[in-house]
């Protein structure tokens, strides 16, 4: 990499609370320097940033990548690939691959395959299953996880439901101090629901996935939480009653942080009325009283980041009934879009506050902070926050094209990435 | 000013449509009744085109009342009937669609287990989709056939008070029942046990009971639902035995009301389950006439979709 004169592009950094028109000299992928108006040489390679927003490297902290196991929907290359376009410098993955990611060998097979996909651009760090096989039953081998780069534990999307299990695997994770992140869903009451259960589902005939079924677990798990002095995180909070418990439990003093998915704030549970199998996704599309509190919980901050739940399936597997369509859309190439054009725009959230859930809060919760000084790794997230834009599934990287975001005008976008002495421009 | 035409190529559900077209439906319906008295009962409106009835659950009178229509109508029929652990595979029913699609069929009569699997075929195939009932959803013909008995013995929908009975969560005959009801102006109440009233119905203007006796006074019709048996073991009411006891509609508690009170029942029945046997069979039900208007109100809706 030639050395690299980022100019004249507005930095934000939460942590340090900057915001202001600087240049970043890069020099072999590490910050040489950061201030106003570097003089530029000849040998420069020079980003005009003018008018554009360069930030810390943003982190979804809830993907599904699919290998190993499900390599037709998405792959390790493809879904960085998918990433890096959506103006992510990382992700984290979640352990439903085939096999799960139990053992050190799988957690570590991510990490080679990261580095190997389009030259390690994006860090990819794997959440560890918290039980063996994501059965519930026994724990999984928690340590020799860690010790492989696991970041996180979950089952996804099969919870904990024995408390007793719930409780061991928060107890044995506080040695390590990596989150404990749950895919919160009484199974018992969300049966064999495919929607949000309420005034939609029962018009449709639709079997309803109830409000409750998320928040059971949420009041179980903050009291097992509480017990065993463990960090706990909400994975993809979808209801206004989930949030307000998160909101009472940090009040409390207890470790837990949340994160929503754009498709939480930005749909309801009227677009269902489609049976577009793009609109079944689990937690379920909620009301619009269940979106208004997801915006006030990023408001407040009660939710601390924004994460995808990167899901991707196969045109075959979703073109379907509504009933055998799987669960999930995906979501890292629209999510900065969706992001600015729902929150920054109405002025719901700060482009700091953005940049704070989409980098500083993911990457503090799983122990990935990175620093932005001279010195220091250049890691960063550069966006153009006015461009409009039409969603055009055709065109994501990632290698299936499950949203229900197609057609949609959205205002912002990310412009490219710089991570690992790697540049994307796009 | 009466329309002659639907608004819609499709029939999928009541849910939405408009007045018009269900008045003209249920005019059509009529002059195809009068030709089910005929001795000659066959006409030769759909002659040349073809129908395709794709049964992905099991249904015998409906498919017999659909066909049955379809030939008195003189249209080519086939039909393709799918049972057992093959049914709800999603590609089955996509690669199915296509491969009748490309035989050249003018309208499909669906029947399938899943909610909104007649919308789904509409985005894959051109020809006309009837829905036949699609899970818990809509039963549009049904609730047609419903509304066309009432009107031949109410002089007027408007303000009918219809109470539906029974298992309104699983029932896409309540659904549609309900949407058409409502368009035709009647005053249309639920009665059921909690666990079986889908939540937040009544936000839909639905009065919801759950004792019968509560609601036998104040309605000039009950329509009936089957209740499955298989509810118990699925926990939403601990009996049958208690399901009769509390909800079962018999001749001791029609007593009670100071005008007759006119039944329905979409069949079959559980006889001395929902319905006592003498009610079922007394002289204020509907139910056999049901199922004759059923051929008719069929005719009329293929009819309305089939020709151009």
């Amino acid at each position: 990499m030639p050395t690299i004169l980022l100019h004249s592009g507005r930095f934000i950094d939460p942590s340090t609370h900057t915001d202001s028109i600087v240049d970043i000299l890069i020099v072999n992928g590490i910050i040489e320097k950061i201030q106003p108006n570097i003089p530029q040489q000849k040998n420069y390679q020079i980003i005009n940033l003018k008018n554009k927003i360069i930030a810390p490297g943003f982190m979804d902290m809830h993907v599904h990548f699919r290998e190993p196991g499900f390599e037709h929907k998405e792959t390790i290359t493809s879904g960085t690939l998918s990433a890096a376009y959506g103006g992510f410098t990382s992700a984290c993955c979640m352990p439903n691959t085939n096999p799960a990611i139990d053992d050190e060998a799988i957690a570590q097979f991510i990490q080679t395959q990261a580095k190997k996909a389009n030259n390690g651009i994006v860090d990819v760090y794997p959440i560890g299953a918290v039980t063996k096989k994501r059965e519930g039953k026994e724990l999984a081998p928690i340590a020799e996880l860690v010790q492989a780069g696991v970041i996180g534990l979950s089952d996804d999307g099969a919870p904990v439901s024995n408390a007793n299990i719930m409780r061991r695997a928060l107890e044995y994770s506080t040695m390590y101090n990596i989150p404990l992140i749950q895919h919160c869903e009484d199974q018992t009451l969300a049966h064999n629901g495919v929607m949000n259960e309420g005034k939609i589902s029962t018009e449709l005939g639709l079997p309803g996935i109830p409000g409750i079924a998320e928040e059971v677990m949420i009041a179980r798990d903050l009291l097992l939480t509480e017990y065993t002095k463990a960090k706990y995180h909400v994975a993809h909070i979808s209801t206004a009653n989930a949030v307000q418990l998160v909101r009472e439990g940090k009040k409390k003093g207890i470790h837990v942080t949340s994160e929503v998915t754009p498709h939480h704030f930005v749909l309801t549970d009227e677009i269902v009325r489609s049976f577009e199998t793009n609109t079944k996704m689990n937690p379920p599309l909620r009301t619009q009283k269940d979106v208004d509190a997801m915006k006030e919980g990023l408001r407040d901050g009660t939710i601390d980041v924004i994460a995808t739940d990167h899901a991707p399936h196969s045109l075959d597997e979703k073109e379907v009934d509504y009933l055998q369509a799987p669960f999930g859309i995906v979501g890292l190439e629209t999510a900065i879009g969706l992001s600015i054009t729902e929150l920054v725009e109405p002025k719901i959230l700060s482009m700091m506050q953005l940049v704070e859930k989409f980098s500083t809060n993911p990457r503090k919760i799983v122990g990935k902070s990175i620093i932005i000084k001279e010195g220091e790794k250049a890691n960063f997230t550069f966006i153009d926050p006015t461009v409009e834009w039409k969603v055009n599934t055709e065109q994501f990287k990632s290698k299936s094209k499950n949203s229900p975001f197609n057609g949609k005008i959205l205002k912002g976008k990310a412009i490219g990435i710089f991570n690992n002495n790697q540049l994307l421009q796009y | 000013m009466n329309a002659t035409k639907l608004s819609s190529r499709h029939l999928l559900g009541l849910q939405g449509m408009p007045k018009e077209d269900i008045q003209l439906i249920l005019e059509t319906a009529k002059s195809f009744k009068e030709i089910l008295n005929r001795p000659i009962k066959k006409v030769p409106t759909l002659q040349g085109k073809t129908i395709a009835n794709l049964f992905f659950e099991n249904s015998t009178r409906t498919r017999i009342s659909f066909e049955l229509a379809e030939r008195r109508l003189s249209a080519d029929v086939v039909n393709f009937s799918v049972t057992g652990s093959s049914v709800g595979k999603g590609e089955t029913l996509k690669d199915t669609a296509r491969n009748i699609e490309a035989m050249k069929i003018d309208t499909v009569v669906i029947r399938h287990s899943a909610a909104g699997t007649p919308q789904f075929l509409t985005k894959i195939i051109q020809a006309n989709i009837i829905n036949a009932g699609d899970g818990c959803h809509e039963h549009p013909t049904q609730a047609l056939l419903d509304i066309y008995t009432l009107q031949e013995k109410f002089p007027s929908l408007k303000n009918l008070r219809v109470c539906i009975v029974g298992d309104i969560l699983h029932s896409r005959v309540a659904r549609s029942n309900i949407f058409g009801l409502q368009t035709m102006g009647a005053k249309v109440s639920v009665c059921g046990p909690a666990t079986l009233i889908p939540r937040e119905l009544e936000k839909l203007g639905i009065e919801i009971f759950h004792h019968i006796d509560d609601v036998i006074p104040n309605v000039d019709v009950l329509n009936v639902l089957r209740i499955q048996l298989e509810r118990q073991s699925g926990g939403f009411f601990p009996s049958v035995r208690e399901y009769h006891t509390f909800f079962g509609v018999t001749k001791e508690r029609l007593e009670k009301a100071h005008t007759p009170i006119t039944i329905l029942h979409p069949g079959p029945i559980n006889r001395d389950v929902e319905l006592s046997a003498d009610v079922a069979d007394g002289s204020h039900s509907l139910i056999l006439e049901q199922v004759t208007n059923g051929v008719a109100v069929r005719m009329a809706v293929l009819y309305l979709l089939g020709v151009e």
